[in-house]
């Protein structure tokens, strides 16, 4: 049986993880102490993902950009795709948290949504 | 001359939770004062994601927690002035503030809760050799460039300090096209959380020195480059090791220090080892009345626990002013917290068994990297708290938590201890 060590980063406590793999499938993780712990671990293993967030230009606004995320976590081989498609978006004020700036982003499935308002 | 119940200094996380929490404890005249355009503080160009997990049970990027505070404080209709910065706070609450609009006014206030944040260490702190030339930014001054006024502030970068906001920073200049070539750090580990080691350097393939600093910067108008050295045990560069790394670029992230210029000018008795006030359960600093939260009273590493701070000082200022400062419950005396071999300093400072909650958190940084060690609190010889900690380092705040019922067991105690014990 294989292990791996893991650090968590599924929040700032950063939980030292422990997983163990049976033929490329975590079979259990210790060293969480929450429910995310356990998640992360799976798929740090199988198909790690992670949340991109960034910023585009914004016409009209009070700042010259808004902050932005993927809603959910995308494929980690995937965030430079993210933030090429991200690169020429120019959205016109008012945005508002919450918002789609981009639907399906490089083909993820996942949105990108504003994360202030401007 | 103009009267609050609550004059709040800050409109970020602190000073929001505050505000929400002694509104909720029943204080109607509360006014927040910010010197920035709009609420949110610091939050507002942390645009990366982690905030809330504690408060919200949901992950949110820095802007939209700040969001979810700044609602509340419109909801609860809290007072507020922007663009105002508050010049000085006398010893009697006479608070003088001046903005565009109204000029200079003064402002008398009950209670007054310090909430002003922290700020980055300067490079004329670091001492570090060489010009003086364009392209040197702390890592929070390229994070405003970067995510709320859209500039990227350069292409070729190194870092100096692995503080988070460094480790953030390296991150966002290689999304937006930057090659970070390296994070240097003076101290044999990082000063950062250890998500933020994966998930911005790791991800990225950026490498960490650990033990080595900036020897030079070249460059008269511009930085060219930078050479980096390892650092001896007593943190001397060691002649030979020398790096140079071209670059227009050199970010700081080397620690933050509470901003208290405010707090000492009213009398505010600071802890050299925090750069914070000194505070009792309560949050309130040695000056009767004044109240002090999130990083002006010391550096957190998590926003959540900066909220749950600050509400509680919110609540207790609220208690202040309605029992006009003579808490009924209080017959003993408060109980210094002493920090012994491996813990640096606590807050807070001391405890009032009549007067706390039925539980309390104390929180704390050691001073080095531990491994199985345990966290151990005393009562006196009695030992009350023996906690396991697989690894406790001075980048993570540790805490432990008094229950009430603990104090009633043992009347007349002097002082309550808190160290590391290594197995």
């Amino acid at each position: 049986m294989e292990a791996r060590e893991l650090i968590c980063i599924g929040c700032p406590m950063g939980c030292s993880l422990r997983a163990e793999i049976k033929e490329s499938q975590v079979i259990s993780v210790t060293g969480n102490t929450c429910r995310h712990g356990e998640e992360y671990a799976k798929k740090e293993v199988t198909n790690p993902t992670r949340i991109v967030t960034s910023s585009v230009k914004v016409e009209g606004g009070k700042l010259g950009v808004v902050s932005v995320k993927t809603r959910e976590d995308i494929p980690k081989e995937k965030i430079f795709a993210v933030i090429k498609e991200l690169k020429d978006v120019r959205v016109q004020a008012p945005v508002s948290i919450g918002d789609v700036i981009i639907k399906n982003v490089a083909g993820t499935g996942v949105d990108v949504v504003a994360t202030r308002n401007n | 001359m103009l009267h609050y119940d609550i004059v709040i200094v800050g409109g970020g996380p602190a000073g929001l939770a505050a505000a929400v929490s002694a509104k909720e404890h029943g204080v109607e005249s509360i006014l927040v004062l910010e010197r920035d355009q709009e609420l949110g503080g610091i939050l507002n160009q942390c645009i990366h994601n982690g905030f809330g997990l504690h408060t919200f049970q949901e992950e949110l990027t820095g802007p939209e927690y700040a969001g979810r505070f700044i609602e509340q404080a419109e909801k609860a209709q809290v007072a507020y002035k922007l663009n105002t910065m508050v010049l000085e706070i006398s010893k009697d609450k006479v608070v003088t503030v001046m903005n565009g609009k109204e000029g200079m006014f003064e402002i008398q206030a009950s209670a007054v809760i310090l909430a002003m944040g922290c700020r980055e260490r300067a490079r004329g702190a670091l001492n570090i050799p060489g010009y003086r030339p364009a392209g040197i930014y702390s890592a929070g001054t390229a994070q405003r460039l970067v995510n709320m006024e859209g500039f990227l502030p350069g292409r070729q970068v190194v870092i100096l300090g692995s503080g988070d906001i460094g480790l953030i920073m390296a991150r966002r200049m290689t999304l937006e096209g930057a090659k970070v070539h390296v994070v240097a750090e003076l101290l044999p580990y990082s000063g950062g959380l250890k998500r933020n080691l994966v998930q911005c350097l790791d991800d990225f393939n950026i490498p960490l020195k650990l033990s080595h600093t900036v020897v030079d910067i070249d460059g008269k108008d511009r930085v060219k480059g930078v050479t980096i050295a390892k650092v001896d045990e007593g943190r001397k560069p060691i002649s030979g090791t020398e790096t140079y790394y071209p670059c227009d670029t050199l970010l700081l992230s080397c620690g933050l220090i509470p901003e208290n210029e405010l707090s000492q000018s009213l009398g505010v008795e600071l802890n050299p080892v925090t750069s914070g006030p000194f505070v009792n359960e309560c949050f309130e600093t040695n000056v009767e009345g004044v109240f002090a939260c999130g990083n002006v009273l010391h550096v957190h590493d998590l926003v959540d626990f900066v909220s749950k701070e600050a509400a509680s000082a919110g609540k207790h200022a609220a208690a202040y002013v309605k029992y006009k400062g003579k808490h009924p419950a209080v017959v003993s005396k408060d109980i210094p917290i002493v920090p012994e071999s491996g813990v640096r300093y606590t807050v807070p400072k001391t405890i009032n068994p009549d007067r706390m909650d039925e539980k309390h958190t104390i929180r704390f940084r050691v001073d080095k990297v531990y491994k199985n060690c345990y966290i151990s609190v005393y009562l006196g010889k009695e030992r009350i708290i023996y906690k396991k900690r697989p690894i406790a380092a001075p980048g993570e705040m540790e805490e432990v938590i008094f229950h009430k019922e603990l104090f009633q067991a043992v009347p007349d105690l002097s002082k309550i201890t808190i160290k590391i014990e290594e197995a």
